[in-house]
């Protein structure tokens, strides 16, 4: 454009867009921060409920009618054992199954069936969770009803296989279910560790002479440590929270014990809300919230270190 | 690995085993498991089946073993745990969908789902799920009315404005935090929040809509975040070149562009709360009519169908089954068509 005055071409005055701009970016901050409040809120609000059934006393608690005269501690305690318990029989089951899985996907299967089969996996993430419970006690449970029968007949010495009673309403078999329902997530985050492992280590190692095996050992393996405990880890949020499975899957029971095999042993902290809930009433709902709340503290450190791990090598930025 | 020092040896070529021995093997161990599951009692395909690898794994390795060596016998034992690790994920797969499809089309069809509980009791057998659908409809709508827009500013937030700091770390971390936050803990919050501000004998879709809402909110922020990362800057410094303001090029070229990849993570996103139980169970509860009322009065949601039709047992099984395959199909539909749009409206050239 030819200035015709002496004046340069250059427009005066505010920017265009400026007040767009301005909204718009303060929009979206506005909803980075509201996603940092909510979790405060979600923390907060459960602490202030859960603070009358802290607070309260022995006599107080005793008028609840579902906790049968214990204190809060020794409420919640057999509920956090039996959550626990039930995530690591999970685990188990579930990790090891996962690092082949997620080996025959990155480094057994012909490259064109790979991501299909990858779909197929992430298909059983899809599935509701309740729709899991069901299938647990009507495939599950007649599946290995007979096994749990011969490990408490062959190797009953060995205290958690001890006195399997039927039907497989135990916790090993919630623990399987929740194995199935958190496949996917440690499937999914190991394979994306494992297909990020530098091809020349891997083709240095078969250049030696190694056969598949031996380089997965050598090149894939250690090149996935980290992924795979920040995966486990992941999958162990997934498996302390879940509720419908444990809730159709397990006869409930309060104690302490590794007794796997028995029913009316083991209860989870999240079945627990979901089964007394709807009809508690009072100081009830109060504790009830308290272990939610002790439930978001476990999952909350537990996923947090499993970022922390995650975010410590700087090159893996596929997870989840 | 052999010793520098000695003088080398002429190199022996590894004997191999040809590559039909694995699949004569296969063959083998097949027959010697269903042999072995009729002598344990009776023939049962999952005793034949377990038998069969049982024996398929320790017949390759001691074959390989004694032609090939150590070395690829451990590889060949690796080959067949790895592929069977693989197989062992599929079953769950395969006979979930199976169960569900069987026991489900029992009751499922049309009047199925355009009946709902009103004046069912007892042992009959009709009744449907047309109460529950239009249910998960609204609390899912609720919860996609609030997640979309703030996940999808949240990721705009993350990818275009926030510099490197402690506010990018935090909302980082907490998205991914909130990605594992318990659905249970999700109904409590939204349970207190309403029996705080509102009362407590306050129920609606809306309760439910807030759980699910906090649910879906992280998986929104994921994927978009991922979506906007693949928009390539020559896009942006294109807009800005012309003269575009920041929020428009945001808008009109940025967001433009990772359209079908975001309305995928979006769908996605929706089949994942769609289904969950624990926070409608403690949140909205069931009824047995249609309530059209978003913000008054409990409502019934397929997945709290499932569940209480479920727990009363006789006839209501069938029911629970038939709800069950409703809502199955309702995820994979969505997981599909998420797919398809991916698939054919991504813009291309994208890498």
């Amino acid at each position: 454009m030819a200035a015709v005055t002496d004046e340069p071409a250059i427009r005066r005055g505010p920017a265009p867009g400026r007040l767009g701009n301005s909204i718009f970016k303060g929009f979206s901050l506005g909803s980075g921060i509201v996603i940092v409040v909510l979790l405060g809120l979600v923390a907060g609000f459960l602490l202030y409920r859960s603070l009358p059934a802290i607070l309260a006393s022995r006599e107080q608690l005793e008028g609840v009618g579902f906790m049968q005269g214990r204190d809060l501690l020794s409420y919640v305690l057999p509920l956090a054992f039996g959550t626990v318990l039930s995530s690591a029989i999970a685990l188990i089951v579930a990790v090891p199954l996962s690092i082949g899985i997620a080996l025959f996907i990155s480094h057994y299967a012909p490259r064109r069936l790979a991501q299909g089969l990858g779909y197929l996996v992430d298909l059983l993430a899809a599935i509701p969770s309740v729709v899991f419970g069901l299938w647990g006690v009507a495939f599950l449970m007649p599946l290995v009803g007979p096994v749990f029968a011969w490990l408490s007949e062959n190797m009953g010495w060995f205290p958690p296989f001890s006195d399997y009673q039927a039907p497989a309403r135990n916790l090993a078999t919630a623990g399987l279910v929740l194995a199935v329902m958190i496949l996917p997530i440690i499937t999914a985050t190991i394979r994306e560790v494992f297909l990020q492992t530098p091809t020349l280590h891997e083709e240095a190692s078969l250049a030696l002479g190694a056969t598949r095996w031996e380089m997965i050992r050598q090149a894939v393996l250690p090149f996935g440590r980290s992924g795979i405990i920040s995966a486990a880890m992941l999958g162990m949020g997934r498996a302390l929270g879940e509720t419908m499975a444990v809730l159709l899957v397990l006869s409930p029971g309060f104690v302490i014990n590794f007794f796997v095999l028995q029913p009316g042993q083991h209860q989870s902290i999240a079945a627990n809300i979901a089964s007394q809930l709807p009809e508690a009433s009072g100081l009830g709902v109060d504790v009830l919230i308290a272990t939610g709340l002790f439930l978001f503290l476990l999952t909350f450190f537990v996923n947090l270190a499993a970022r922390a791990i995650i975010a410590r090598r700087a090159e893996f930025s596929g997870a989840n | 690995m052999s010793a520098v020092s000695t003088p080398p040896r002429p190199v022996r070529r590894t004997r191999r085993l040809p590559s039909f021995v694995p699949w004569a093997v296969l063959a083998g161990s097949v027959v010697v498991g269903v042999l072995l599951s009729l002598l344990s009692g009776e023939l049962t395909p999952t005793g034949a089946i377990l038998f069969g690898a049982v024996v398929y794994a320790i017949a390759i390795t001691a074959i390989s073993a004694s032609v090939e060596g150590g070395r690829w016998a451990r590889d060949r034992l690796a080959t067949t745990l790895v592929t069977g690790a693989f197989l062992i994920a599929t079953i769950p797969l395969i006979s979930l969908v199976a169960l569900v499809a069987t026991r489900g089309s029992l009751r499922f069809g049309w009047r199925f789902l355009n009946d709902d509980m009103v004046g069912i009791f007892g042992a009959m057998t009709e009744g449907g799920v047309y109460h529950a659908i239009i249910g998960t409809v609204y609390v899912t709508g609720i919860a996609a009315i609030v997640a979309i827009p703030l996940g999808i500013l949240t990721a705009v937030y993350l990818v275009e404005y926030a510099q490197p700091g402690p506010l990018k770390r935090a909302i980082t971390v907490l998205v991914d935090v909130m990605t594992g936050i318990p659905s249970i803990v999700a109904g409590l919050f939204a349970y207190t929040v309403f029996v705080i501000f509102v009362g407590p004998q306050y129920k609606s879709a809306l309760i439910g809509g807030v759980a699910l809402a906090l649910l879906m909110t992280p998986v929104v922020v994921r994927s978009v975040e991922e979506m906007l990362r693949l928009v390539p800057n020559e896009l942006r410094e294109a807009a800005y070149a012309l003269g575009v303001p920041k929020w428009l090029t945001i808008v009109k070229v940025v967001l433009r562009t990772a359209i079908a990849g975001i309305t995928t993570g979006i769908m996605i996103s929706i089949a994942r709360v769609i289904g969950e139980t624990a926070p409608l169970l403690v949140t909205v509860g069931l009824v047995n009519n249609v309530n059209f009322d978003a913000f008054d009065g409990r409502i019934a949601t397929l997945p709290v169908y499932v569940f209480r039709q479920y727990a009363q047992g006789g006839v209501s099984v069938d029911r629970a089954w038939a709800a069950a395959l409703t809502l199955i199909i309702i995820v994979m539909l969505l997981n599909l068509v998420a797919r398809l749009v991916s698939k054919f409206f991504s813009p291309k050239g994208v890498r």
